[in-house]
C-alpha cells in the first residue's frame, strides 16, 4: 500500500463533519502554524516539500506563494481553484464531497501563510450540492473559533466564502476565474501582469488548486522535508488520480508517486485492470488536454524504461513519445474505442469552450470539430487529415491563454500516434458508419504485465 | 417581478461576501437565483429586475448571463435532463443514453416535450467522468446511467409533479 495523506481518513463514517474530523487530528496545522510558525516559515515548509501545483501545470507552489506581492495597506487575495471541468478530472470534487475540512483547513493555513484575511472558493456551477457540504463546513470552522477575527488569539483573521460559477470550463484558468470572481464573462487576460501582483481586483492574489491547497496540512503537520522524501526527484508527496474510462474499477486513487504506471492500471489496489475482458489500447493519462499513448508508449518510455505515474516519467519524450500529469485525470480506452471519435468529441469540447478572444483558437477549433466529424462518419478526404495537422500547429502558441494549446495537443497526438487509424476511416467510409473501429492492432503490442492480473 | 423577502435576504448575504463597492461580483450567484426563482430561465425582464437590484447596466448583466451555459435564454421544461456527452462518457456508453433518450422523449437536444415536462440538453464533461453515462437533474447528478435507471428517473419525475398538483 502506498502512501497517504489527503485520503487516508475519508473512509471514516462522518469524517465530513467537524467532531468527527476534529477527533481525527483535523486543524492540528492550523494549531501548529498559528501558534508556533510566522507566515514566512508556512511559506518555507511549503518551499521545502516540493510540493507542485495540482491544477494541471505543476508549478511549484512555495516559489508561487514566494512571488506575492505585499505592498503596504493593500489586501491580498488567495482563491481556490475548483471549477474542475478538464475532461476525466473530478477528484477535487471527491475530495470536498468526503473531507471538506481538510481543504477549509488547508485555507486557513495557506491563508495566514500569505497574510490573506478574504479567501474564496471558486468552484464549478454544477457542484450545486457540494457547495452546501463545503458551507456546512465553513460554518462549523466558524462556530469553533477556526475562522473570524483574532484566530486562536494570533492576531490573524480569515473569512471563506464561495463563489459558484456557471458553467465555462475557461474559468478553470485562473485570471478568466478572476475575471467571472469579479462578475463578468470568463475572458482570460493577458499576462503579465500576473496574479500574484495585479489580481482579484487588482490586487495581489494566489490562485490554486483545490488538491494543493488540501496538501498544506500534511505538508505543515509532518513538515516539509518529511513530505519531499515521498516520491522520487520533483515528484514529491501524494497525487490524486481521477481514473475513468474502460477499466474495471473506476474512481479517484491517491498515489504515491513511486508505482509505475502499469501497477496504477493493472492492480487491484488501483483500477483493476482493463474491463470486460478487454485490452489496453491508449490512454490519456493527465486530463483531455495533454497528449493521448498508444499502449506500448504508455506502459514504457521511447528508452524502454517502465514509465512511472511521476511528472517527470509521464513528460518522458517530449510530445513525441511521452505526454503529462496535468491534472491527474487518468482517461484509459480500450480496443472497441475508436480514437477518432474519442478526439472528436474532445475537438467538440474546447470549440464549446473556447471563450472567442484569439481567433485561432475560436476558429481553429471550430474548424477541428468538423473536419474530425466528417471524418469520423466517413465523409473525410486525406488532405482533411494534414488539414487537421496544420491547424492545431497554427493555434499552438498564438493564443492568450493556454485553452488553445490544451485543443491543439489532443488531436496533434492522436495523429501524430493514430495516424492510419485516420486514414482507415477516410478509405473505409462503409464500414466507419457501422461503428466498426477493426484496429485492435493497437491493443497491447506489448508483451502482457505479468502475473495474475493480466486480463483475458 | 420581485424576489420574496426570504430570497432579498439571500441577495444580500450574497453582497456581503465581497469587499466594498464589489458587489458586481454577486451578478453570477444572483442570476442563479433568479433562474430558480423565475421559471428556470432568464427572461430579459428578469435579466433588468437583477441589474436593478444590483444597481448594474443591464447590459453587464446580459453580458454575462450570455456567456454561461448554465443560464437558460428561452423557456425549459419542468425537468431538465442535462446528459454528458464527453470523451470520457462516450467511452462508457453515453451515446446509447442520449439516443435512447431521444426514442423515449421524442425530443432531440435543445427541444422541450410538448407538455412542457422534459427539456433535453447535451452537455460537455461534469467532473463525472469516473460514474458515467451520467446526467445532472437539478442540483444532483445522477450517474451509471443505464435505459432501466433512464426510465425510472422519467417515472421519478412524473410522480414528483402528480404529487405536487
Ligand atoms: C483552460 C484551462 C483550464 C483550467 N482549469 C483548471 C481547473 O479546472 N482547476 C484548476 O485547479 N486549474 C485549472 N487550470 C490551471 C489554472 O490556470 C492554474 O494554473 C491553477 O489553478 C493553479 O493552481 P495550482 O498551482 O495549485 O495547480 C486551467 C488552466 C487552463 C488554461
Ligand atoms: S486561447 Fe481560446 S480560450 Fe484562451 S483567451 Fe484565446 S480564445 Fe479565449
Ligand atoms: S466526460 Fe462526462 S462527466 Fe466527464
Amino acid at each position: 500500500m502506498g502512501r497517504k495523506l489527503l485520503l487516508d481518513k475519508a473512509h471514516i463514517e462522518n469524517i465530513r463533519l467537524y467532531d468527527v474530523y476534529r477527533r481525527e487530528g483535523g486543524y492540528r496545522s492550523v494549531e501548529k502554524a498559528l501558534k508556533t510558525m510566522s507566515p514566512d516559515a508556512v511559506t518555507e515548509e511549503v518551499k521545502k516539500s516540493g510540493l507542485r501545483g495540482r491544477g494541471g501545470a505543476g508549478f511549484p507552489t512555495g516559489m508561487k506563494w514566494g512571488f506575492l506581492a505585499k505592498p503596504q495597506g493593500v489586501p491580498r487575495y488567495l482563491v481556490v481553484n475548483a471549477d474542475e471541468s478538464e475532461p476525466g478530472t473530478f477528484k477535487d470534487r471527491y475530495l470536498m464531497e468526503f473531507l471538506p475540512h481538510l481543504l477549509i483547513e488547508g485555507m486557513i493555513t495557506s491563508a495566514y501563510a500569505l497574510g490573506s484575511s478574504r479567501a474564496y472558493i471558486y468552484i464549478r456551477g454544477e457542484y450545486d450540492w457540494i457547495v452546501d457540504i463545503l458551507e456546512q463546513a465553513i460554518g462549523e470552522a466558524k462556530k469553533n473559533g477556526w475562522l473570524g477575527k483574532n484566530i486562536l488569539g494570533s492576531g490573524f483573521d480569515c473569512e471563506i466564502y464561495i463563489q459558484r460559477g456557471a458553467g465555462a470550463y475557461i474559468c478553470g484558468e485562473e485570471t478568466a476565474l478572476l475575471e467571472s470572481l469579479e462578475g463578468k464573462r470568463g475572458n482570460p487576460r493577458i499576462k503579465p501582469p500576473f496574479p500574484a501582483v495585479k489580481g482579484l481586483w487588482d490586487c495581489p492574489t494566489v490562485v490554486n488548486n483545490v488538491e494543493t491547497i488540501a496538501a498544506v496540512v500534511p505538508i505543515i503537520n509532518e513538515g516539509g522535508e518529511e513530505y519531499a522524501k515521498i516520491g522520487i526527484g520533483k515528484s514529491t508527496g501524494t497525487k490524486l488520480i481521477s481514473a475513468c474510462g474502460n477499466i474495471k474499477k473506476q474512481g479517484v486513487y491517491e498515489i504515491d508517486m513511486t508505482i509505475s504506471v502499469e501497477e496504477f492500471i493493472y492492480s487491484d489496489e488501483y483500477c483493476g485492470g482493463i474491463a470486460n475482458g478487454r485490452k489496453l489500447k491508449a490512454c490519456i493519462p493527465g486530463g483531455s488536454s495533454v497528449p493521448i499513448l498508444p499502449a506500448n508508449l504508455l506502459l514504457k518510455t521511447a528508452k524502454g524504461e517502465a514509465r512511472m505515474m511521476t511528472y517527470e516519467s509521464l513528460a518522458d519524450g517530449g510530445f513525441a513519445t511521452g505526454s503529462m500529469m496535468g491534472s491527474g485525470g487518468f482517461i484509459v480506452l480500450d480496443d472497441s474505442q475508436c480514437v477518432v471519435r474519442h478526439t472528436y468529441t474532445l475537438a467538440r469540447f474546447y470549440r464549446h469552450e473556447s471563450c472567442g478572444q484569439c481567433s485561432p483558437c475560436r476558429e481553429g477549433t471550430g474548424w477541428m470539430e468538423k473536419i474530425l466529424l466528417n471524418i469520423e462518419n466517413g465523409k473525410g478526404k486525406k488532405s482533411g487529415i494534414d488539414l487537421l495537422w496544420d491547424i492545431q500547429r497554427k493555434i499552438e502558441g498564438n493564443t492568450i491563454c493556454p485553452l488553445g494549446d490544451a485543443a491543439a495537443w489532443p488531436v496533434a497526438a492522436a495523429i501524430r500516434h493514430f495516424r492510419d487509424e485516420f486514414e482507415w476511416h477516410v478509405e473505409n467510409p462503409e464500414d466507419c458508419l457501422r461503428r466498426n473501429y477493426g484496429l485492435a492492432g493497437y491493443a497491447d503490442p506489448l508483451t502482457p504485465p505479468k502475473g495474475e492480473l493480466v486480463p483475458v | 417581478m420581485r424576489f420574496s423577502d426570504e430570497k432579498l435576504k439571500e441577495v444580500d448575504r450574497i453582497r456581503g461576501f465581497y469587499p466594498e463597492g464589489r458587489q458586481k461580483s454577486a451578478v453570477i450567484p444572483v442570476l442563479h437565483l433568479a433562474q430558480q426563482e423565475f421559471g428556470g430561465w432568464l427572461s430579459a425582464e428578469t435579466m433588468d429586475y437583477v441589474a436593478t437590484l444590483l444597481q448594474l447596466e443591464p447590459i453587464e448583466v446580459y453580458e454575462v448571463a450570455t456567456f454561461y451555459s448554465m443560464y437558460n435564454l428561452k423557456p425549459v421544461g419542468k425537468y431538465m435532463f442535462e446528459v454528458c456527452q464527453t470523451g470520457p462518457c462516450m467511452l462508457n456508453g453515453s451515446d446509447d443514453i442520449i439516443k435512447y433518450l431521444y426514442d423515449k422523449l421524442g425530443i432531440r437536444p435543445g427541444e422541450t416535450t410538448n407538455d412542457g415536462m422534459f427539456t433535453l440538453k447535451t452537455v460537455e464533461c461534469l467532473g463525472a467522468c469516473g460514474y458515467a453515462p451520467m446526467m445532472q437533474l437539478g442540483k444532483n447528478y445522477r450517474e451509471h446511467l443505464t435505459k432501466d435507471k433512464v426510465d425510472a428517473v422519467i417515472e421519478e419525475c412524473r410522480q414528483h409533479t402528480a404529487a405536487k398538483n
